[in-house]
């Protein structure tokens, strides 16, 4: 560093000479200017020295000691990434050891779009979700599903952000709120498979194009009303060139926590379709798949439940879930087998309950139950073809799985498929992987 | 007809400004101390989480999406800290006083300098916070920060007792900063000491105290230490001996105390937020007991 004292000789030297007339007072004043700037500049110095060393500590300090060192109370600028919708995209596949064909439950009408479940190594539903807010007022999400040769969308939809009061209003093509299990998309089941009730009930889950409203009650115990009108296109329902609702829906949930560890929910759902010509396969009385056409209307009451448990309410470690839900579906209207008309009447009902159970960090094991019960068909004047079966499909399932982290699954499975009277017996055991990209959104409880 | 809904959401909530005191859902219990400290009896608060729920992990359970519907002001963490949960409350619960960027959100790491800011987001670098490190309460001088903030947050909310809330948060951070200098004083004996943390949680706590992190319990953050890792770590352990291996009340301990075992070192289960510990009762408890506990390890 150079010293002042130096430094100040060297300006006196380089000053002009003052005339001899200046007094003391003037020289003073002179030396006081002098001495002014000089401070001035040893401290632009002092200051870019600072600065210099400063640097250099900070990039000794490495990427993770990098701290800013701007005002705190200023938010650091969001990137420009930040903008963009958020991307994630699931993977799933995996490998099946079971019988061949289509195993349809006995008795039941379904969608005709089920197909046989295939065999040996196979991938699954690869799902690309795109979602963010849109502005202040609407979030957007779609989730399109791609297949070998296509690309469908499963959902599509806007939701309200800014009606407030607990009015929350969606529209678009989007899940039902129906029931429990409904919202969940394949990769967020606890099971490689869907179970028996939903496969009968929507296929795989109820999707709408329409709208939901739905409002939560300003109580401290969780209680939320939702109501939907759909075109009714998916079964249940079937695509009618139509204008009006093709089905509508309503549901009450109700949740709340037992202390700190435990918590549940309970819900009541109605839909109400109007199917025309609606084509389900119907096993008849030879052991052959009939194709039959319903016209009338289908009404579904869903009960739902679903009680978890973790330690102090922290399940990193451990923690427990049961889920169980009840369905009655009443059907009523004219069914064409082959080309002959019938009357067609069926009160059915069914149900399923699951346990999980996480017993280390990673790992769960799962247990499940599926039945439907035959209940009361009546296929009228096609009876006679159409043998009303006496069976009760049921299923067993038993799985395990292992989570390497949040964002990678991978599960086995081992079931007893009693859902075909006649082939009743079908063993079936299944590994699957679940992967997720990117932020992955946050999963309802 | 959605113009006239807005329309009569307006006027409902016209009839229903004049409420008496401020409904507060904290995410974590830190923030409904520090809210307390400031609003007194002028916030009704509660806390989403206890001290011992990890805040990576809780479900939007349907208890909390209804104390969202009813809350004025959310006082959260942010950073991507309760990105698995909070998100839903604000979207479920028909709020539109919650939603990220207005007044009723408020995210504690805007208002501080975050450490650890990723530069290569990569998720084979396990689960990590693109903002930085969100554990930013294990260092009370944060604290400080966000109490500014809250402060004008609150008056912002509530300009009515806004002098309130300033004069409350006046007493707190005069009653803070020397309670900070007594611990720094008393903690001086820490600085340069080796520990072994299980997940990135102390980062903010070894940065106040000048402690020296060595090694993490977790391979990788959000991923769960495994045997042969610990393995690892004992031989590392070996090289580059640490005095204690720290874990927060949420945590398992085994994984601390197989090495702790093995390597004859104590583990340290600290409170990490307020209800941690039963001296851990408030915030000034908080940071006490932090402090004697890493001092009583170091006998």
């Amino acid at each position: 560093m150079f010293k002042p004292t130096l430094f100040a000789a060297a300006l006196a030297a380089v000053l002009p000479m003052p005339a001899l007339a200046v007094s003391d007072a003037d020289i003073a004043a002179l030396r006081g200017e002098f001495e002014q700037k000089l401070k001035d500049l040893q401290a632009v110095y002092e200051a870019r020295l600072q600065e210099m060393e400063g640097r250099l500590a900070k990039s000794n300090e490495g990427v993770n000691a990098a701290r800013a060192t701007a005002d705190p109370a200023v938010p650091a600028p969001a990137n420009g990434n930040a903008f963009n919708p958020e991307i994630s995209l699931i993977l799933q596949g995996g490998y099946v050891n079971r019988k061949a064909g289509t195993r349809l439950p006995t008795g039941y009408l379904q969608d005709a779009a089920i197909t046989a479940p295939s065999r040996g190594f196979s991938l699954n539903d690869t799902e690309l979700v795109v979602a963010a807010n849109i502005d202040p007022y609407f979030r957007g999400s779609t989730n399109i599903v791609l297949h070998d040769d296509q690309a469908s969308i499963e959902e599509a939809w806007f939701q309200s952000l800014s009606l407030d009061h607990g009015f929350t209003l969606k529209g678009g093509r989007y899940i039902s709120g129906i029931g429990y299990q409904n919202e969940q998309h394949p990769h967020a089941w606890d099971f490689v498979d869907n179970n028996l009730m939903y496969q009968t009930l929507f296929g795989e889950h109820l999707v709408q194009d329409g709208l939901q409203l739905k409002w939560l009650a300003p109580s401290d115990t969780f209680v939320e009303f939702g109501a939907e009108v759909g075109n009714g296109a998916a079964f249940p329902g079937s695509a009618v060139d139509r204008n009006g609702a093709g089905d509508w829906a309503a549901y009450v949930h109700v949740g709340d926590d037992l202390g700190n560890s435990q918590s549940w929910r309970a819900g009541l759902s109605y839909l109400s379709a109007r199917p025309l010509d609606r084509a389900s396969l119907v096993t008849d009385t030879a052991g052959i798949a009939a194709n039959t056409r319903f016209s009338g209307s289908s009404n579904t009451w869903i009960a739902d439940f679903v009680w978890k448990w973790a330690p102090e309410g922290n399940p990193k470690d451990r923690n427990f879930k049961f889920q169980s839900e009840f369905f009655q579906r009443d059907e009523g209207g004219d069914l064409l087998n082959d080309v002959k008309t019938g009357g067609y009447h069926g009160k059915q009902t069914g149900y399923y309950a699951q346990g999980v159970w996480q017993f280390m960090p990673s790992w769960r094991a799962g247990l499940r139950y599926d039945r439907l019960n035959h209940g009361g068909i009546d296929y009228g004047t096609n009876n006679a073809t159409l043998l009303p079966a006496a069976y009760d499909p049921t299923k067993w399932s038993l799985m395990t799985d292992f989570s390497p982290s949040e964002f990678s699954q991978f599960r086995l499975q081992w079931a007893r498929d009693h859902a075909m009277s006649g082939n009743p017996d079908d063993k079936q055991l299944s590994l699957q992987y679940i992967y997720s990209l990117g932020p992955h959104g946050a999963h309802n409880f | 007809m959605f113009k006239s809904l807005i329309f009569i959401a307006g006027l409902l909530l016209a009839s229903q400004s004049a409420q008496a005191a401020l409904n507060v859902l904290a995410c974590e219990p830190e923030w409904a101390a520090l809210t307390e400290e400031l609003a007194g009896d002028k916030a009704r608060v509660t806390s989403a989480t206890t001290a011992f729920q990890d805040p990576h992990h809780v479900q939007a359970r349907p208890s909390l999406i209804a104390r969202a519907r009813n809350a004025d002001l959310l006082v959260c963490t942010g950073a991507e800290l309760e990105i698995g949960w909070l998100p839903l409350l604000q979207r479920q619960s028909g709020n539109a006083r919650l939603q990220s960027g207005l007044p009723g959100s408020f995210e504690a790491a805007q208002h501080v300098a975050l450490l650890e800011k990723p530069s290569r987001l990569d998720r084979a670098q396990g689960d990590i916070h693109p903002d930085g490190n969100p554990h930013l309460i294990s260092d009370p001088r944060n604290l400080l920060k966000v109490a500014v903030a809250l402060t004008q947050r609150l008056a912002e909310l509530d300009p009515a007792n806004a002098a309130y809330y300033a004069a409350r948060n006046h007493d707190f951070q005069k009653r803070m900063g020397l309670a900070i200098a007594r611990w720094e004083k008393q903690a001086a004996g820490l600085r340069g000491v080796a520990v072994v943390v299980h997940h990135k949680n102390w980062v903010y706590l070894a940065d106040w105290l000048g402690l020296s992190i060595v090694a993490d319990l977790e391979p990788k953050p959000g991923i769960d230490p495994s045997v042969s890792f610990l393995s690892s770590l004992l031989e590392h352990q070996k090289a580059r001996p640490a005095r204690m291996i720290l874990h927060a009340a949420y945590q398992s301990p085994k994984p601390g105390e197989w090495l702790a075992e093995h390597a004859g070192i104590p583990t340290v289960e600290l409170p990490y937020t307020v209800g941690g510990s039963p001296a851990a009762h408030d915030l000034f408890g908080l940071y006490e007991d932090t402090v004697m506990k890493l001092k009583e390890a170091m006998k």
